[in-house]
């Protein structure tokens, strides 16, 4: 009975000892780990929320502030040109003429308004103030405004009217639905797809075949084969470009064609410049699944494709799923590949090129461009979550040991 | 008793080297494995014995020398032409597959029909116990398991020569015991269907072999029944390799009366006496195990001898102690470790 008293003690002097030093038991390095990942995750997600955000905004908004004041109401100074002589009517002896300052907007609220940009809230909402063409102006907090005159205007320029206003916050899919409609997105969108989903199922489906043999079938030239591979890893691309488009240009010419830029070219360019390190992943990867597997294969009569398909290929999926997302991306990003290959013209313009071109025409239309780029990365971003659960640890549970 | 004589040699190897560029693993390897016979490959890790194995699976390349299975030279026949079903150490188990698909690859690949290859698994899982598990992938299985899905795959197969490479290795003190039962009882049941069995625990290959071939260096140093090998080993390498605890060697001045270089004897083949005997000794350790005991005695040797005594000892450390060699079961051998007759 002692003994067991005794060991009681024991462990509440324990316990009183581990409360005491929470803060020691925290180990330092998984602190600094986390700290280092809530900090990547941070820098990663807040400039892509950003751009979300300001997307969604009224494009009046997003012209006077950031993103981060999306929430809260924002103030903007505004100068509507109001109705001139024409649109006066007559009401009981006097000549009035009606509008609203904010035209169809809805979401503003008048904070003043005046004649002058020195002074654009010298009134407030509701006064009214002397015109210089003659009556008085009076303008409401919706913006709504009547000038009345007891004379006839005559005037045959609007004059100016300077407002301050404040825009509650609005979120509208206004600038998506204006970027893909008017714009031409759409036709990148397009194209971009239609580059990208050939130019990374060729190389994957080849690669696989070439890592396969690289890695598990006996032929001379083997080890000559992959140290090629790795060596053409660090060959930059750019070197290649003229001599591969004289190529090209020189079969279109053989076949009739009137130029060398077509979607099929794209595609084996694309192939060839990823082929190397798609080869190379996987070959590593395949090197390092049991060769017990495959031999047991072997002896149950299955054939280097069977065992290819059967066995390889499903036990390769995380190497295929990380390829093919590094192959996407390097695709639907690229710029430079397309523009050599494809060409500048509307009807082929890819996404990035799009942007581009969207840049140095409307460089000021901030909606079109968050709207354009948040359609250009959101595609990433589904293939990234679709293919993530191929990610998976022990594949080969349960296969040797 | 006729049918007996007429043993056909199943398997048989001439001259059989295997060499990885330079170095030469295997070394004129002639060796006859009888239809039905459990033959097993003991020795010392890194000897050979896998590389053995595998050459006769068709996975390596044989260099030199012949392998014939029923008469017919197979070297450069493909693995699954050779009717053999094999058993790897780590089990190989396709991991993405259930144990039903796993054991019935071959067959799907050799197009057996459908009913068929159901009927075949079904009979494989039942006498492995391993029904319940079929749909069940292998990483779902616990050790044991694992290796069961393995024999299993390769019963299935239905071939002429079943080859194991350690496949206890992996497993636990008491299912190694249980899976080795489990296996000498297959042999059993497949009516006696040829098998090679690799293994570097000699306890292993003398429960279960019929015949045994110790292997060295990639030699063969001795190839007999396990009997054979404990009372008539041919070198000192198998006297010393098989039976435990390890047979004791007395060397130098100590063996000159016995006109060898080398005298080996057996633990149980002593006798002890407080006084007498043609060697004497200071105990330095005993173990009791009940119904015998061990009594392990420096005589100025690198190594302690080892006597197995009846029941429990009286002897203590630090006792003097006698004792001397049952006259007809000492081993005598020279300077090469080569017996003398
Ligand atoms: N692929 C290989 N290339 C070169 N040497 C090898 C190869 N496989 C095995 N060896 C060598 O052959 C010898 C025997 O190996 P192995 O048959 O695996 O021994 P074990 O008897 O332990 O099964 C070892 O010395 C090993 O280093
Ligand atoms: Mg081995």
């Amino acid at each position: 009975m002692t003994a067991v008293t005794e060991s009681a003690d024991l462990d509440a002097v324990k316990y009183e000892v581990r409360r005491k030093n929470w803060f020691a038991r925290i180990r330092l390095g998984r602190v600094l780990t986390h700290i280092l990942l809530l900090l990547m995750v941070a820098l990663w997600t807040l400039p892509t929320v950003g751009l979300l955000v300001s997307s969604l905004r009224d494009k009046d908004q997003l012209a006077v502030s950031g993103w981060w004041t999306a929430l809260s109401a924002s103030e903007a100074l505004g100068v509507t040109r109001i109705g001139t002589a024409a649109e006066q009517v007559a009401e009981a002896g006097h000549f009035v003429i009606r509008g609203n300052l904010f035209g169809s907007d809805t979401n503003k609220q008048l904070g003043g308004f005046g004649l002058s940009n020195g002074e654009p809230a010298a009134t407030e909402p509701g006064g009214s103030m002397a015109m210089k063409e003659g009556g008085t102006i009076s303008v409401a907090a919706d913006g709504g405004f009547e000038w009345t005159s007891d004379t006839e205007f005559t005037h045959t320029r609007g004059p100016r009217i300077f407002y301050l206003a404040t825009i509650a916050p609005r979120f509208t899919l206004d600038n998506y639905y204006e970027v893909l409609t008017s714009n031409g997105v759409w036709r990148s969108f397009i194209n971009s797809f239609t580059v990208t989903i050939p130019a990374t199922i060729i190389p994957i489906l080849i690669a696989a075949f070439a890592a396969y043999a690289l890695a598990w079938m006996r032929f001379p030239f083997r080890g000559f084969i992959v140290a090629l591979v790795v060596g053409l890893l660090v060959v930059p691309l750019q070197m290649s470009l003229i001599p591969l488009l004289t190529l090209y240009n020189q079969l279109a010419q053989l076949f009739g064609a009137e130029d060398g830029k077509t979607y099929l070219g794209i595609w084996l360019a694309h192939t060839a410049f990823g082929l190397p390190l798609a080869i190379y992943l996987l070959r590593n990867y395949m090197v390092g699944l049991p060769k017990e597997i495959m031999e047991s294969a072997r002896i149950d009569g299955a054939s280097h494709f069977k065992i290819f398909t059967g066995m390889v290929l499903p036990l390769s999926f995380p190497a295929l799923a990380s390829f093919s997302i590094f192959q996407f991306l390097w695709v639907w990003n690229d710029l430079l590949v397309a523009m050599v290959f494809l060409g500048a013209q509307q009807d082929r313009l890819v996404l990035t090129g799009k942007l581009v071109s969207l840049l140095g025409s409307r460089g000021n239309n901030w909606e079109i461009l968050t709207a354009g780029a948040f359609i250009t990365i959101v595609v990433p971003l589904i293939v990234f979550f679709a293919l993530q659960r191929y990610f998976v640890r022990g594949l080969l549970a349960g296969s040797v040991k | 008793m006729k049918k007996e004589e007429r043993i056909v040699t199943n398997l048989k190897l001439t001259d059989l080297s295997k060499r990885y560029g330079q170095v030469e693993v295997l070394k004129h390897i002639n060796l006859d494995i009888r239809s039905g016979e459990f033959m097993v490959f003991v020795g010392p890790s890194g000897c050979g014995k896998s590389t053995l194995l595998r050459c006769i699976a068709g996975l390596e390349e044989i260099t030199g020398g012949t392998l014939e299975i029923d008469g017919e030279v197979v070297n450069d026949r493909a693995p699954s032409k050779r009717g053999i079903a094999m058993v790897f150490q780590s089990y190989a188990l396709y991991p993405h597959m259930s144990v039903f698909d796993n054991m019935a690859y071959a067959l799907k690949i050799a197009n057996a029909p459908k009913d068929e290859i159901e009927s075949k698994v079904a009979a494989a899982a039942e006498q492995l116990q391993l029904t319940p598990y079929l749909q069940r992938l292998p990483g779902q299985l616990s050790g044991g398991q694992r290796q069961r899905v393995a024999i299993g795959r390769a019963i299935v197969r239905d071939p002429k020569v079943f080859l194991f490479d350690e496949p206890l290795s992996n497993l636990d003190a008491a299912l190694r015991v249980a899976t080795r039962i489990q296996i000498a009882k297959l042999h059993e049941d497949l009516n006696k269907t040829t098998m090679i069995y690799v293994t570097h625990d000699q306890v292993e290959a003398m429960t279960l072999a019929d015949r045994i071939c110790v292997l060295r260096d990639g030699r063969v140093e001795q190839v007999g029944t396990p009997m054979d090998l404990y009372e008539r080993p041919e070198s000192l390498f198998v006297a010393s390799f098989i039976g435990s605890p390890q047979m004791n060697l007395i060397e130098g001045d100590k063996a000159k009366p016995f006109n060898a270089h080398t005298v080996g004897v057996r633990s149980e083949h002593m006798t002890v006496s407080p006084d007498g005997g043609a060697w004497s000794g200071t105990v330095i350790h005993t173990e009791n195990l009940g119904a015998d005991s061990y009594v392990y005695i420096d005589m100025g040797q690198e190594d302690p001898v080892v006597v197995r005594v009846d029941g429990s000892t009286k002897y203590r450390s630090g006792d003097a102690i006698h004792f001397s060699p049952l006259d007809d079961k000492i081993h005598r051998f020279d300077a090469d470790g080569k017996p003398i007759a």
